[in-house]
């Protein structure tokens, strides 16, 4: 038992060095902004945006699995977590981009620039 | 497969009996249910944004020009360290979160009490520094002018943006503000701005070195376009008013819906923060009085940690759209 306890808490220890690490690495490129990065466009985004999302993803992952111990609880539990919000948001998300993206071609060429 | 039915013969009705459907208690499935759902509200919030983002995707503030201030270090140009430092205490606040969850299994109240401490005295802070945040983000740093169809422009020397106080030269004042000692007793108007229009256009007329920048990004740039000075004073014959600072109507760092969403999100956030910590009070003196050692567990520490957890979760996300993307 002792032992279980001690390797719990180095799990916690390990886990807030991974998620510091993710922050300094996503403030620093936030701050640098690497033009290799930065200046291109990937579906719909530069490079640098997509890097900041997955990295963020991976914090989520960490902080839901071992900090809220979902990765502790039975599979079906875990589904009925889970699964709602990751078949939802990115769908809902997508849809709503999506439609961004079109009333600003439909819109934009009628923002006057010149006076 | 058995059905979960709530038996009333073992067990307390009101918790839902004896069973633990997906070997969860009452509690903490609930406290996960709730979690859902509010991860499915914020995330229409942060999906609102993003639509309004790509609505205006090439005039979009830039957030490196927006937060750049950074607590005793005045006129530094400090893009995102102060934030980055906020979500350090919330990720921290977190990891001391989990320690009490820890020390809860453990049955060790002492340990229990002083991360549950920590933990709140994480989140008052990181409140507070969203206060701060707040207050810099009303105040404004550099002003700058509204046009009539709503647009702003701001200064810049050099390639750098300038504050108006930096080469507007001012007039003593005609307008008096409207407060309740001058006016009618029972209303009062808003401030005027620092200077006026005027002073503004014939200051920018003076100093052939302050160049304009308008809202729009150019794409080969990723930058706002800085303007030529003919340009410039085209531009400014159509200014309506001076920004200083932004509000839910107008903002002076660009698109008036950045402001509106900014306050709205993070002081939705702000709000669960501060729920967070008043709920981490309520467990933290029951902890104190012994509730949990005479109840013989501290699951109520591990659902309010859930909540705690969830909260620097969304923090997480917020920083990602707000500050990084």
């Amino acid at each position: 038992m002792g032992n279980d306890a001690a390797a719990h808490k180095a799990l916690i220890w390990k886990v807030f060095g991974i998620l510091s690490v993710i922050t300094i690495v996503e403030v620093g490129l936030g701050i640098v902004k690497p033009e290799v990065l930065f200046m291109n466009n990937f579906v719909g985004t530069s490079l640098l945006n997509w890097i900041f999302l997955i990295l963020t993803l991976v914090k989520a992952y960490y902080i839901v699995w071992y900090f809220m111990h979902l990765g502790d609880e039975k599979k079906s539990f875990k589904y009925s977590i889970v699964l709602p919000l990751i078949i939802l948001i990115p769908y809902l998300a997508a849809l709503l981009i999506i439609e961004g993206g079109y009333v600003y071609e439909t819109l934009a060429p009628y923002i006057n620039w010149n006076y | 497969m058995e059905a979960n039915i709530a038996d009333k013969t073992k067990g307390n009705a009101w918790d839902g009996g004896s069973e633990r459907p997906m070997g969860a208690s009452y509690g903490k499935m609930m406290m996960w249910f709730f979690i859902v759902s509010d991860a499915l509200t914020f995330s229409g919030f942060l999906a609102a944004y993003g639509l309004t983002r790509f609505k205006f995707i090439d005039v979009w503030p830039i957030a490196d020009e927006v937060f750049t201030h950074f607590p005793f270090m005045h006129g530094a140009h400090a893009p995102m360290y102060y934030v980055a430092l906020m979500t350090f205490i919330l990720i921290f606040s977190s990891v001391t979160m989990v320690l009490a969850v820890d020390a809860g299994h453990n049955m060790n109240k002492k340990k229990v009490t002083f991360y549950m401490f920590l933990t709140i005295i994480g989140g008052v802070i990181f409140v507070g520094s969203q206060a701060w945040e707040w207050k810099n983000f009303i105040n404004g740093s550099y002003g700058a002018v509204q046009l009539k169809d709503g647009k702003i422009v701001q200064f810049t020397e050099n390639g750098h943006q300038i504050a108006l106080a930096d080469f507007v030269q001012a007039h003593p004042k005609e307008a008096v503000d409207h407060t309740r000692n001058n006016g009618l007793w029972f209303e009062e108007g808003d401030a005027n701005p620092s200077f006026t229009v005027e002073e503004v256009v014939a200051s920018f007329k003076a100093n052939p070195n302050v160049n304009l920048r308008i809202e729009k990004i150019d794409p080969a740039t990723k930058k706002k376009i800085i303007v030529s000075r003919e340009e410039g004073l085209k531009f400014l014959a159509q200014s309506a008013r001076v920004v200083e600072g932004a509000n839910l109507e107008v903002n002076e760092y660009g698109s008036s819906q950045f402001a509106d969403f900014f306050f709205f999100i993070t002081g939705f956030h702000g709000f669960h923060v501060f729920s967070g910590i008043v709920l981490n009070i309520i467990i933290f003196f029951n902890v104190i009085i012994g509730t949990y050692e005479r109840r013989g567990h501290y699951e109520m520490v591990e659902k309010v940690g859930l909540y705690w957890h969830f909260v620097d979760l969304v923090w997480v996300f917020v920083f990602t759209f707000f500050y990084l993307v």
